[in-house]
């Protein structure tokens, strides 16, 4: 499982109840489910997604975040997985609030377009960055809203969300991030993960 | 249909009260099994037919000698595999494959019900077919499936008796029938009603039956159980056995023909007073009104596991309509999955071999299982 999912899964306690929102073929839902014991559900949009997950056991709803969120009551999850998808969205704002009405807690991760080897690949090629964790070209990448940790940062503040945690992943390398550090970590990490709540 | 050998069936002594206010008693239900109960009785699967199944739903069927209506889907190794599961399912009340229709002999008059036999609708069937648990000594059934009718057989069946199933699969199917459903139904019926030989559906006692109105009401109904794109994928503008236009309203078009073998051959195992007895159930079905309008209500009570299923070319029963289900599920956090498999093969792909479809059934009911 990658690095990314056990830092997750770190952030849920044993026996709650958390919807994986763009869950996948269901690799985070099935370690919380065998190890955390979680009440655990997806949203997912590829039909052969869902098909690996039902194969797995899981309790998956074929669907779109923009669309089929509204249909689960206010705070019916302790928590909300949005891994990597924030940026596909046509209105990510209104994903996020979706996620913060729908669960008691939310956890969002991005790629974050502040990481050096982003900056530089634009800086020095002059063309759209292609990372490891943004491999696609501009012309075919679902991501048409990228935003770097300190965007996050700061859209989370001017929006009252609460930041409870903010872990920055550099490889293997996890670390907090906090006000003193932003910059540094904006730089430095390639992912950025945040426990919020509104 | 005379092969009355063949049809298994137990009468039901407990009196029913139907929802048009008649009480009956003493009623037979036909039903069949595939596999075998275990020990636990906890391995059994109460499948539900829709219009015009019947019990067969594997295998041979012994009456009419074809394949049972959901041999893809349920046998040895199959999606549902009676190699593990007892599959039960019994013919619906108002049926004409031996449980109590309008067929059957009316004790006042000595000839068959016809039309005075009561009008029934999904929630009678359903608490009729609820007494094979007692038949067969079991407590919890594993899963409830069914598609189309089967599947609002299954909601209204999870809704009456919330505790009794662990598993529950709805397949292309509504929780209210819709206007344009209403629509085609009446149709057929109508078609039934304009043969001369349905006589007000007093036709048991003559030799001759309603064969065209029936015939008819089936190729009306067939159409909507195909896609626009499957029909002309498989006929096109292909002409029947000639090389041109006859100028004539004999069968020109492959599709003319084959709906007309459709209708002919339905007559010969399906009875014209059963198909407005259930054609009128299926239009009365509104599980939401039940429960004042409020769907989730129907579902607040139970703790089983849902999964829902439909099809991407399902004009009849469309996704949007089976989602409400979802949707109505979710709102009170019940544990629903749902997925829409893509086939071209409309309404009737839950019938048909659809891998995508197949393998997801299987998934979950044997995921489901081991994790009882």
């Amino acid at each position: 499982m990658k690095n990314e999912f056990q830092v997750i899964a770190e952030l849920i306690e044993k026996d709650k109840k958390v919807l994986d929102v763009g869950c996948g073929d269901g690799i985070l839902m099935q370690f919380l489910k065998n190890n955390k014991n979680t009440n655990i559900r997806g949203l997912e949009i590829s039909k052969s997604k869902v098909q690996e997950c039902i194969a797995k056991g899981l309790t998956v709803i074929e669907g779109n975040a923009e669309k089929d969120l509204k249909q689960f009551p206010d705070k019916s999850f302790e928590y909300v997985v949005l891994s990597q998808t924030l940026q596909a969205f046509l209105n990510p704002e209104l994903v996020i609030n979706e996620l913060l009405r729908v669960g008691k807690k939310a956890i969002v991760t991005i790629p974050n377009f502040g990481y050096w080897r982003v900056r530089l690949h634009l800086l020095i090629k002059g063309t759209m960055p292609i990372t490891k964790t943004l491999p696609d070209e501009w012309y075919n990448t679902p991501n048409i809203h990228m935003c770097s940790i300190k965007d996050f940062f700061y859209f989370a503040k001017s929006r009252n969300i609460k930041i409870f945690k903010s872990l920055a992943i550099n490889n293997q390398n996890v670390s907090i991030i906090n006000d003193s550090n932003l910059t540094i970590k904006n730089f430095f990490a390639d992912l950025g993960i945040f426990l919020i709540e509104k | 249909m005379n092969a009355e050998n063949n049809i298994k069936t137990f009468i039901v002594k407990k009196p029913l009260k139907l929802d048009c206010g008649k009480t009956i008693s003493e009623f037979p239900i036909a039903y069949e099994t595939y596999g075998s109960l275990n020990k636990n009785k906890d391995n059994a699967i109460l499948v539900f037919h829709a219009l015009t199944g019947d019990q067969f739903v594997s295998g041979q069927n012994p009456i009419t000698k074809k394949d049972g209506w959901w041999s893809y889907a349920v046998g040895p190794y199959k999606a549902i595999d009676t190699k593990k599961y007892f599959v039960i399912c019994a013919n619906v009340m108002g049926g004409c494959m031996g449980s109590f229709g309008p067929s059957h002999e009316d004790p006042n008059t000595g000839t068959a019900f016809g039309t005075n036999f009561p009008v029934i609708t999904i929630n009678d069937m359903v608490n009729a077919q609820y007494n094979l648990l007692d038949h067969f000594g079991i407590d919890k059934l594993f899963s409830i499936a069914g598609g189309s009718m089967g599947g609002m057989q299954v909601l209204q069946f999870i809704s009456n008796f919330p505790d009794k199933a662990k598993t529950v699969i709805p397949i292309a199917c509504t929780s209210s029938h819709s206007a344009q459903n209403i629509a085609f139904n009446e149709l057929g019926r109508q078609a039934i009603a304009a043969d001369s030989n349905w006589k007000g559906g007093d036709y048991s006692s003559e030799d001759t039956i309603p064969n065209k109105g029936l015939a008819v009401a089936r190729m009306a109904a067939h159409i909507t159980y195909l896609s626009k794109k499957g029909l002309q994928e498989k006929f096109g503008r292909k002409l029947q056995e000639r090389e041109d236009l006859k100028f004539g309203f004999d069968a020109d078009f492959q599709i003319e023909s084959y709906l007309r073998y459709q209708g002919s051959v339905f007559v010969d195992r399906f009875d014209a007073n059963s198909y407005l007895y259930i054609t009128r159930a299926m239009d009365y079905f509104d599980l939401a009104k039940q429960y004042k309008g409020n769907l989730s209500d129907a579902f607040r009570a139970t703790r089983a596991k849902f999964f829902i299923i439909s099809f991407t070319s399902d004009w009849l029963y469309p996704t949007q309509e089976n989602k409400e289900i979802v949707i109505a599920l979710n709102s009170i956090g019940a544990d629903v999955g749902f997925v829409e498999i893509e086939s071209d093969k409309g309404h009737d792909s839950f019938l048909l071999d659809v891998p995508d479809f197949l393998s997801a059934l299987k998934n979950f009911l044997d995921k489901s299982y081991t994790e009882n």
